[in-house]
């Protein structure tokens, strides 16, 4: 039974989501909605779970001295101060939270981000290399699309940005749909197998 | 040789220098490149030009502070227009963080236009579940976001009056930095129930949107900060994307350099062997 009633429940979830999409009408719209609202729900409870198992993994490194456990205080400290702002004088603006947010978490998420801009140019320069064919043209492509992505590129010659254009609206494309389109057969091909119970993996992991 | 050989291993400390004086010098000093709007941004600008006043425009906060330099400006920019034509914002997230951004643009936007919480926009927060949450609000707004991200409940909003699913919703606007985000709305407003979506994404995962563009599924798309710029160029009202372009424009041009440069001594190097 551990097996056999998880696989009945995946195949009846997964045909009437199946069919919901194909016959939008009752029985089915009000079976989806049900299990919309049962999903979102399912969802927060999996969302309490990951900060809880968040939080344990990071008090574990703390309480044995493991390498860098400082900064899990840092992390555990900074959970319990946005958790108090948000629950004690909610998200609206100007309340600490939102304070919070905009003086702490923006700028800081901002650097680490902003900090990509230096890797980019330092890693351009030591490994984009025209060492083939197929990596000639990528090279010269990156630099037509890019140079046609900003205002200079039409003050260098003004047909840049047509160029750039045509980049991204056919060769781009058409690789974009190749690989949307691998996907998305991909994906059928898993949720059938999982649906019809021939992959189990997530039961048990075997 | 040797000079070739020594500029090929820069120490990088010196490239980072000069792509932070490729920033800041245009931040502080503008040089005001002119701005070319492109096609997919126009498209999106139309599509808001052909709303009537009291339509109602949803926006999907999907970023978070990692992108806000990119994405804000776009969401501002829609603001700013929809609000100088009357037309009617109900903002969610999908993305946690999206909220605060959301609730700064109509903050900005509605002081110019003098638009009132509640009336002429509104903020129902965010919900976690992704494509599940597009799916159940496109049946049902209000069970699926039955308060505001404040805890109102938002019977007490006018604007949320007349709203019951995504069948009273002219256009779908996703400020996108990754999933969930715009695909969610492409596969269920737009496939599903056939709603109009537009989006604003960051300009390294534009690309991947070029296929619904040409499809007719998305009806424009805003990439990158200089998508932000065109749209603040088509509404005429410059703001962050407008600003940033020069810095953008300089730092491009300088890794370009930079990639030709090193090209240059591999080549020669590859010769000399």
């Amino acid at each position: 039974m551990k097996k056999e009633v998880p696989l009945i429940i995946t195949f009846v979830a997964g045909m009437i989501m199946i069919i919901q999409y194909f016959i939008p009408h009752w029985p089915f719209s009000n079976l989806q909605q049900m299990f919309n609202n049962w999903f979102l729900i399912i969802t927060v409870f999996a969302l309490i779970l990951g900060i809880l198992n968040l939080l344990r993994n990071h008090i574990e490194k703390v309480s044995r001295r493991r390498k860098g456990w400082w900064y899990s205080i840092v992390l555990m400290a900074g959970f319990a101060v946005m958790g108090v702002a948000g629950f004690v004088w909610g998200p609206a603006e100007g309340r600490p939270f939102d304070w919070i947010y905009w003086h702490a978490h923006v700028p800081m998420s901002s650097t680490m981000f902003a900090l990509l801009a230096f890797f980019v140019a330092s890693a351009s320069y030591r490994a984009f290399r025209a060492r083939t064919a197929e990596a000639t043209l990528l090279l010269v492509s990156a630099i037509l699309v890019m140079m046609s992505r900003v205002p200079l590129g039409s003050y260098i010659w003004s047909q840049l940005p047509l160029i750039g254009d045509w980049i991204m609206s056919y060769p781009n494309m058409a690789g974009q749909r190749a690989i949307m389109i691998g996907i998305a057969l991909g994906v059928v091909s898993t949720s059938l197998r999982i649906i019809l119970g021939i992959e189990r993996t997530y039961l048990s992991g075997k | 040789m040797k000079v070739l050989e020594r500029l090929e291993k820069i120490d990088r400390r010196f490239v980072f220098l000069l792509i932070l004086l490729a920033v800041v010098i245009p931040l502080l000093f503008p040089i005001g490149f002119k701005i070319e709007v492109s096609e997919p941004v126009a498209m999106l600008y139309r599509t808001v030009e052909e709303l009537s006043p009291g339509s109602r425009v949803l926006f999907s906060f999907d970023y978070g502070p990692s992108t806000m330099p990119e994405v804000y400006p776009m969401n501002l920019a829609l603001a700013r227009h929809c609000f100088s034509k009357d037309i009617k914002i109900i903002g969610i997230a999908l993305w946690p963080e999206g909220v605060q951004f959301g609730n700064e643009a109509f903050r900005v936007a509605a002081e110019e236009y003098g638009k009132e919480y509640g009336v002429d926009y509104i903020n129902l927060g965010y919900k976690a579940g992704g494509i599940v949450v597009v799916s159940a609000a496109a049946e049902n707004i209000p069970t699926t976001f039955p308060q505001d991200y404040t805890g109102r409940s938002i019977q007490e909003f006018p604007i949320m009056t007349e709203v019951k699913n995504f069948g009273n919703i002219d256009l779908i606007v996703s400020f996108s930095a990754g999933d969930p985000g715009t695909r969610e709305y492409i596969r269920i407003a737009q496939g599903r129930y056939g709603k109009k979506v537009g989006t604003g994404v960051t300009a390294v995962s534009a690309p991947a949107f070029y296929p619904y563009l040409n499809a007719g599924q998305l009806q424009g798309l805003l990439g990158g900060m200089k998508g932000a710029a065109e749209y603040e160029t088509m509404i005429q009202q410059s703001g962050l994307g407008t600003s940033g372009m020069d810095a953008q424009s300089i730092a491009h041009g300088l890794i370009i350099f930079f990639i030709i440069l090193a090209n240059v001594f591999y080549i020669a190097g590859r010769r000399k062997k």
